[in-house]
């Protein structure tokens, strides 16, 4: 039996390489406090993110997923991240729609050198996984 | 125009096709040997006495835009050369159908020389399972069509029933917003029916329902299916020829019979079909199990014209939702840590 008293939520975190990874590490740096259960996950680009990476980390047993990649307009690749926004507006709405709670699906941006809004983003969606409890929905138990 | 008169006019118009050297091949449909079925027929170039099969029902629910990408596989531009010209393929196109071969021809599976679409004013077909829903257990036999909207049915007990069109038609027929084709090379006189509203209100409603009662929905479904992957081959816009669901390396979906599968399964099917979708529930009819995929597939197409302002039409120059972008795009879904 999963102890229930004592857990910890598990985040996937898929973070791009030019600004939110770099904000991770900028919050790393200058040694900003925010909770261990981020797991991170380095891609090139918001938009290598396909929303088949986001259903199939839930399968495996994450509570919660976080995309984060660089503000609108700073994309290293010009235009990735707004094309990755309309991928995901899409997901965010399905994923709702048919039940899952909108708040382990989350989406942010963060640049390079916002290591402070890093913290409290992981943070909050630690706080909101958290708040909806261990993941049932979807999770692949054989 | 009533449907034999339908059905004569395509075999005239497939017969001239041909005739005329404009054509190989010919898709269209003919009596299945089931009640309550017509089914997609294949007529070659040295098969014109299969001509007079060609007929025009309530019962034509196949769209036929899912056989012509098979043609024209191997693109021109790829590195290999074909030796053979691609085939002349004519096919008789109802709302829905011309649709999804526009939205085939902007992603380059379909060549649009090489086809000659025959246009059919579409009056909304029959759903056979919402018959079978009213006859109840016992089987039906045979059925005839009225030229003034009535379906009379004759079952297993010898009884006849008689059903107004409007109760038994498809759901999709009835929120069909595009019933007359447009763009096509020939279209035939008559009159569509009355457009429907697209029915975003069912979608709408549905979203209002409490979290867990919209997941133990989609649960009760998914638990159905079977992953015999029909909705997929029905599918005029799931033309992959290497399906994420078939990957080995790396296993997007189990083999087992899982549920999360089933439901990961539909989830990026429909998620494919953003901006494709025509709403034709070809998936639904072709589901053995009788999901109701509708409440996905709506999803999605609602959506992609709420978010993006787009609704795949007969329009062959429009860009496709997710190939582009705005920065006009809302961020509302963004998680912003510093506002509550």
């Amino acid at each position: 039996m999963e102890n229930t008293e004592n857990w910890e939520p598990k985040i996937v975190a898929f973070l791009c390489n030019w600004c939110s990874y770099a904000g991770a590490d900028l919050a790393g740096v200058s040694r900003l406090q925010y909770g261990p259960n981020v797991r991170i996950i380095r891609v090139p680009c918001s938009a290598r993110i396909n929303p088949q990476f986001v259903i199939k980390a839930l399968q495996n047993g994450a509570d919660g997923v976080l995309v984060s990649g660089c503000h609108p307009g700073d994309c290293h690749y010009i235009s990735g991240n707004l094309v990755a926004r309309r991928k995901f507006a899409l997901t965010k709405k399905l994923l709702e729609y048919i039940g899952i709670e909108p708040e382990r699906v989350q989406f942010s941006w963060v640049s390079a050198s916002e290591g402070g809004r890093f913290a409290a983003l992981m943070n909050r969606v630690i706080d909101d996984v958290k708040r909806v409890g261990p993941a049932k929905k979807l999770v692949k138990e054989l | 125009m009533d449907s034999k008169a339908v059905g004569n006019e395509i075999q005239k118009i497939a017969g001239e096709l041909f005739r005329d050297d404009k054509i190989d091949v010919f898709i269209g449909f003919e009596r299945a040997t089931v009640p309550l079925k017509s089914r997609p027929c294949f007529i070659g170039k040295d098969e014109d006495g299969r001509i007079e099969n060609l007929v025009w029902d309530s019962f034509c629910t196949n769209n036929l835009a899912a056989f012509l990408q098979k043609y024209f596989e191997n693109e021109p531009n790829r590195r290999k050369k074909r030796e053979k010209p691609y085939p002349r393929i004519g096919v008789s196109v109802k709302g829905c159908d011309t649709r999804s071969v526009v939205a085939l021809v902007k992603e380059r599976q379909v060549i649009r020389e090489n086809v000659v679409l025959v246009g059919i004013p579409c009056q909304g077909m029959i759903d056979r399972r919402k018959v079978q829903e009213k006859v109840g257990t016992a089987e039906i036999v045979s059925h005839r069509e009225t030229d003034d909207g009535t379906l009379e049915i004759t079952t297993t007990d010898g009884k006849t029933r008689t059903f107004k069109k409007e109760e038994i038609m498809q759901s999709a027929c009835i929120d069909c917003r595009y019933p007359m084709p447009e763009g096509t090379d020939f279209l035939l006189e008559g009159e569509a029916k009355e457009p429907g509203d697209g029915g975003y209100g069912q979608i709408e409603a549905f979203e209002k329902k409490p979290l867990e009662e919209r997941w133990a929905y989609f649960e009760k479904e998914m638990s159905k299916c079977i992953r015999c992957n029909a909705c997929r081959q029905a599918c005029p816009t799931c033309w992959c020829k290497e399906c994420f669901a078939d990957h080995t390396d790396l296993k997007w979906i189990g083999v087992g019979n899982h549920i999360s599968d089933a439901m990961i399964f539909q989830i990026i099917r429909v998620f494919h079909q953003a901006g494709r979708c025509v709403e034709c529930d070809a998936c639904y009819n072709a589901c053995p199990m009788g999901i109701d995929l509708r409440f996905l597939t709506k999803k999605i197409v609602k959506d992609v014209d709420e978010l993006f302002q787009y609704v795949p039409d007969f329009d062959v120059e429009s860009t496709p939702p997710l190939a582009t972008f705005s920065e006009q795009d809302k961020d509302t879904f963004i998680t912003d840590p510093e506002k509550g």
